[in-house]
């Protein structure tokens, strides 16, 4: 597999863009319901604080603040992206899906319906090392979101 | 004729290693001769972990094949073949570092070693509370108001085996702070090992900045305040001449699969007058001499550390590997990869945007370089390092105290040993030079 399988334009844009990047410069919308979860990865450093905010059922607002490789960054982004305007199940199930896909070590190709930019990820599932990469502001995500709902 | 071996003579008389020697010796290491994502590896990871040439594989296959017994147990003639392979191992390594054959101690690894000390130490505490053992146990037992000095270069290895032992002892642990350079002020170190230091550790060369640390000097220090003196020679026992009794040391450890050998086998050296009065650090078999239900009397030094069944063939095999370094010359080992170290920092250095810890061009480091990346994460410039075969380190190499200090929270790391060649520099510096644009920094 070559690195820009891995290095899709997608995750290349995202790591710079990093939508809903800025914790302390965005307020939750008043009256939703937020959770917030941090989420470190001691083997390379990368570090995630992930705040959802919940309103009518609905995903209002994520926001977050972090420190890592292009990978984790830009997953951080395109989770921003996705999950705002989403039902909580609808995000749980996303959240699943984007697990299966990365665990699967290659074999489950991603939905890119479902996932959107999100299946660019699809390449990282062939590198062990780096799933935790794109994993981790899902997990925090993931916590974040049961805290809020 | 009156022939005057001065070093300077000496060093005339051998010759440098050039890249000629290195493809010969690269023939001996079978890992290395290998297509990785299309290209031949460039294996720039030495640091982290060494790969073991022939000689060291067929010495432990040899063991398994003709000698595999547990050793001093059993009257067996593989038993005695086993003992014998395993002590001799034992003093060719000793030999190695100029230490005695009694003052060196197997461990699994440097890790090891270091804890090994540390429970020693504390346990010299109960031990000497309680009037067990040696009259001069007391002197060893560390108390509140007592401190332990490390650097703040140190891996974590020899930093929390430390915490730890200040922890159980209510001793104070302090530390020698690195300036921007990477360096330790001796001055500032001066200040800070005194009258209530009783043990000093340091590592003889950083696995991150590639600085070597002026020993003698602290050992000095350390000698000055009366305390015991730890040296990390993880990095500086594989690549360079090590004479723990020169240095007057009172501990030394390094780990085999840093210099040829499998996993799994390390070495402490301890002074014997120290080794013989310290209290073991793990107990159970074969390192006793009576046991009753009650208690038990321990063996002198080295077995009083060695409980329980030995990495016998991990041993053998290390025995190998200070063979064949012996045999290429460390002296000659250590410019080479001093030249390798040079290049690295020369041409890292002259690429936009890179940061090299430690010290810089035309200053004395081993051979290896960790750096940053304007822009790029570690983890990324490993991965694009990897996409053209080339194999190096990327994190913060266990050492998160210094990377804070240095305000990084991970690095690059290339590391050399004595089956690289200028061209494998060439090729890791021709890559990263490409990083920056890949990643749009
Ligand atoms: C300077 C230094 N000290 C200690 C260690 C620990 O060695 P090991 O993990 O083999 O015990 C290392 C290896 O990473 C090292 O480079």
């Amino acid at each position: 597999m070559s690195l820009d399988q891995l290095y899709q334009q997608i995750i290349l844009d995202h790591s710079k863009a990093r939508h809903g990047s800025g914790l302390s410069q965005t307020e939750a919308p008043e009256g939703a319901s937020t959770g917030q979860s941090h989420q470190l990865n001691p083997v390379c450093g990368d570090e995630v604080t992930l705040r959802l905010a919940v309103s009518d059922g609905k995903v209002a607002q994520v926001s977050w603040d972090g420190a890592g490789c292009s990978i984790s960054m830009a997953s951080a982004s395109v989770f921003s992206e996705l999950a705002e305007g989403m039902t909580v199940d609808e995000l749980h199930g996303v959240i699943d899906s984007f697990r299966e896909v990365l665990r699967s070590r290659g074999k489950v190709h991603a939905d890119p319906e479902l996932l959107g930019d999100a299946a660019a990820f699809e390449g990282v599932a062939r590198y062990a090392a780096r799933v935790k990469c794109a994993m981790i502001s899902w997990v925090a995500a993931e916590d974040a979101l049961n805290q809020a709902s | 004729m009156a022939v005057v071996s001065t070093p300077a003579t000496l060093e005339r008389a051998v010759p440098v290693m050039d890249n000629a020697e290195v493809l010969r010796i690269r023939n001996d290491f079978p890992v290395l001769n290998q297509l990785v994502n299309g290209q031949p590896l460039v294996y720039l990871d030495s640091g982290a972990t060494s790969q073991n040439p022939l000689s060291v594989i067929e010495a432990e296959q040899e063991f398994y094949e003709q000698r595999n017994a547990a050793v001093h147990r059993g009257a067996h003639h593989l038993a005695v073949e086993a003992t014998e392979a395993f002590e001799d191992a034992r003093q060719t390594v000793a030999d190695f570092i100029g230490a005695d054959y009694a003052e060196t101690v197997w461990t699994s690894n440097a890790t090891e070693g270091l804890n090994l000390v540390s429970y020693a130490l504390s346990n010299a505490a109960l031990w000497a509370a309680q009037g067990r053992g040696d009259a001069g146990l007391k002197d060893l037992a560390l108390q509140p108001g007592d401190e332990i000095v490390v650097t703040e270069m140190e891996h974590h290895a020899n930093l929390i085996p430390w915490q730890e032992l200040a922890f159980r002892t209510g001793a104070t642990l302090r530390y020698l702070p690195v300036d921007d350079a990477g360096r330790l002020d001796l001055e500032h170190a001066a200040g800070i090992i005194g009258s209530r230091t009783r043990l000093l550790a340091f590592t003889h060369a950083s696995n991150v900045l590639g600085t070597i640390n002026p020993v003698r000097e602290l050992v000095a220090l350390g000698r000055a305040a009366g305390a015991l003196v730890v040296l990390d020679a993880c990095q500086s026992a594989p690549h360079m001449p090590l004479d723990v009794k020169a240095l007057d040391v009172d501990f030394a450890v390094f780990s085999g699969h840093k210099m040829l050998a499998p996993t799994g086998i390390g070495v402490l050296y301890g002074k014997q007058e120290l080794l013989d009065i310290l209290p073991p650090f793990l107990t159970g078999g074969s390192m006793i001499t009576t046991v009753t239900m009650e208690r038990a009397e321990y063996l002198p030094a080295p077995q009083r550390f060695e409980a329980g069944t030995q990495r016998i063939s991990q041993a053998v095999a290390l025995a190998a590997a200070a063979n064949y370094l012996t045999e290429t010359g460390l002296d000659r080992i250590h410019r080479w990869e001093a030249e390798l170290g040079q290049r690295m920092v020369t041409g890292l250095e002259a690429l936009p945007g890179i940061r090299v810890l430690g010290p810089g061009a035309g200053q004395e480091r081993i051979g290896l370089a960790a750096f940053d990346v304007e822009g790029v994460h570690a983890h990324d410039v490993g991965q694009f390092l990897d996409s053209k075969g080339i194999a190096v380190r990327v994190g913060h190499h266990c050492a998160q105290p210094l990377h804070r200090r240095l305000g990084l929270t991970a690095t690059t790391r290339a590391s050399a040993y004595l089956y690289n060649t200028t061209d494998d520099v060439d090729r890791f510096l021709d890559a990263v030079s490409g990083v920056r644009d890949y990643f749009r920094a």
